[in-house]
């Protein structure tokens, strides 16, 4: 298992490599030239090119990628074209908001996907089935901004339940940070309640047909520790392997959500980067959300081996 | 990491009786059951549901200038923010002046939504028909290449896997903003972020495939490997093809109409649902038609062809599993 695990880490490096490719040429050969953005509509092209010269764009484009990739080794992300902070504090400032947010929407869709998905698979066939079955269908195809305008509309326009848009950091109060959370998560989880419910359900029906749920149910156990105890403590492998492909939902998921929520997270962040053409803080952006998809998907792997003593490399 | 995500509608018949359907058994189901495909597929429940409602957007594409007299794109300052309803007032090409009743109310520029929704899903099936069908075709080329030769394999798949690791909407989004938007822009950074999960289908095919007796016996007598390709390779590529590009559709419009909204997706002067969407944020709160009635739009679109989708697989491809 160890040379597995050896193995399986090794392979993120050409992946992380290709990102850093990928990522680095898209930013210098699309057209558009960021020092003439900083530079303003007054600039004359001698700022201009001054102005290139000291943001190092001048350099031929190997010279620039191992300098980046020299840069990011030493944990150096470089200094935002605009706001002339080092990229890595901007960074720090958002990670708090995307944080809340992503966490807040997991949990919330576990809490409310596992027991929908179980009932699901107990009560197969049933209108109660079929419910389950036509709002995850219908889940994964309402986009996370409608489901969040809604909300909005109905809870906090009309009702005046919650705050239409904004965020509170922790440090300013854990309950209005909650408060303000409840919206944007419940609009994001949808789609994973959507996908979990589902997987819950495949997974604990696979399991209900095996022998020994019929043992436990043939010596009496109550259905409730049936379902509890046998049913779902096995049918959780693949449960937990679905976060693998829901952390790339998340991704962009979390990029809509704080557009229509105005949270001040990574997700904004790189939408504005983008639009101003903000190499460093684009480039830091993407190689981290990479970063985080790519290993989020290795512990995946590594706890997939450790859950499951059936799966042996 | 998704090829880890079982099939729920294999999963389904597995917990019968069968055990994991293999390339094999499910291409012997597949012959089997050839001459009812097609009434099997009309019996579907999601697929005539979702098929019918495709059909009914499809049907606005050529429908449109019959449903509504007015132009999506005439500014109008009079007819300004009007809610569902309003008798809106527009004057002909004699001058004239004549009343439309405003059935999904006016937008910040006077601009009837109704016009632009009908005429929105010209663009939105486009993309997500262009985006499917070059996705796709590239992503077949790639994959049979990739899965032939060896050589090649371990290039190309590390390059996916790499591809794969951005996240699609950072990819797309960096794509447009940074080339420019215009349509075109548009569906190729959609493209781009699908291809890797097409190359990998198909090369997982031919993976299979290329241990099948009939292709070793094929190689044996000397057939070339063009022919052996197009003759025994492709053709089992089709029915998961079907299947993945009809998905891919469905996340195409999506992700075009996020684009939009976003403000990095076709030029705002385009009517398409996302643009409408992007425009009406700004007064949401007062005027929530121009959001509410393009978003139902779209959600029925996506929600016809992921109905769509999920009846091709359970019917065509029953060995395929759900890609996101």
């Amino acid at each position: 298992m160890w040379t597995y695990l050896f193995k399986r880490i090794l392979a993120v490096i050409p992946v992380l490599l290709v990102v850093l490719v990928v990522v680095f040429l898209m930013l210098r050969l699309t057209p558009g030239d960021p020092a003439a953005n900083i530079a303003g509509d007054a600039a004359t092209s001698e700022d201009i090119a001054e102005l290139r010269i000291e943001l190092g764009l001048e350099e031929p484009l190997p010279v620039q990628f191992a300098i980046y990739v020299r840069n990011l080794l030493k944990g150096d992300f470089g200094e935002s074209f605009y706001y002339k902070r080092p990229v890595i504090s901007m960074i720090a400032d958002g990670i708090e908001p995307t944080l809340s947010l992503a966490l807040f929407t997991i949990v919330l869709a576990c809490l409310v996907a596992v027991p929908l998905g179980t009932l699901a698979a107990y009560k197969q066939g049933t209108w109660i089935d079929r419910l389950v079955m036509g709002f995850s269908v219908v889940g994964f195809s309402v986009p996370v901004f409608v489901i969040g305008y809604i909300l909005i509309y109905f809870l906090s326009v009309k009702l005046d339940w919650f705050p239409v848009q904004g965020y509170q950091h922790i440090a300013d109060g854990i309950g209005g940070w909650a408060y303000r959370l409840v919206l944007p998560s419940t609009a994001l989880s949808v789609i994973f309640i959507a996908l979990i419910a589902r997987m819950t359900r495949t997974s604990v029906l696979e399991v209900l047909s095996e022998d020994y749920i019929r043992t436990a149910r043939a010596k009496g156990l109550p259905q409730m520790k049936v379902l509890l105890k046998h049913a779902l403590r096995n049918a959780a492998v693949p449960i937990v392997t679905i976060i693998g492909i829901a952390i790339a939902i998340l991704i962009s998921g979390v990029v809509v959500t704080e557009s229509v929520f105005v949270i001040p997270g990574l997700g904004l962040l790189t939408l504005d980067a983008i639009q101003g053409r903000d190499y460093p803080t684009v480039q830091a952006l993407i190689i981290l959300f990479s970063v985080v998809y790519v290993v989020i998907n290795l512990l995946i792997d590594v706890i997939y081996t450790l859950l499951d003593p059936r799966i042996r490399y | 990491m998704t090829d880890q995500f079982p099939d729920e509608s294999s999963q389904q018949q597995t917990a019968a009786d069968t055990a994991v359907i293999s390339a094999e058994s499910a291409e012997a189901i597949e012959v089997r059951e050839q001459p009812s495909v097609w009434s099997r597929l009309l019996r579907h429940p999601s697929v005539i549901i979702g098929g019918l409602l495709l059909t009914l957007i499809v049907g606005l594409v050529p429908a449109a200038p019959f449903l509504t007299s007015l132009d999506p794109t005439d500014i109008s300052p009079r007819n300004r923010n009007k809610p569902p309803g309003f008798m809106t007032v527009h004057k002909d090409e004699e001058g004239s002046k004549y009343e439309v009743k405003a059935v999904m109310g006016t937008d910040k520029l006077g601009r009837d939504v109704f016009a632009r929704v009908i005429y929105g899903a010209r663009v939105s099936l486009m993309v997500g028909l262009c985006v499917a069908f070059i996705a796709v075709s590239i992503g077949l080329l790639i994959g049979l290449l990739a899965g032939y030769f060896r050589l090649l394999d371990a290039i190309v798949m590390r390059f996916m896997d790499g591809l794969m690791a951005i996240p699609a909407i950072l990819l797309a989004i960096a794509l447009v903003s940074l080339s420019g938007a215009s349509l075109f822009t548009v569906i190729m950074a959609i493209v781009i972020p699908e291809i890797p999960r097409v190359v990998r289908l198909v090369r997982s095919i031919v993976l299979s495939i290329r241990e099948e007796p009939y292709v070793e016996a094929a190689i044996s007598v000397g057939t070339p490997t063009p022919k052996i390709l197009y003759r025994h390779v492709l053709p089992n590529t089709i029915a998961p093809l079907i299947v993945q590009g009809t998905f891919i559709c469905g996340s195409a419009i999506l992700l075009e109409a996020i684009l939009s909204f976003l403000g990095v997706g076709v030029p705002p002067e385009i009517p398409t649902w996302g643009n409408i969407m992007a425009q009406g944020r700004d007064l949401f709160q007062i005027y929530p038609h121009s959001i509410f009635y393009p978003g139902i739009f779209l959600t029925l679109t996506v929600l016809a062809i992921n109905m769509l989708g999920d009846g091709l697989r359970d019917t065509i491809d029953p060995r395929m599993s759900r890609e996101f």
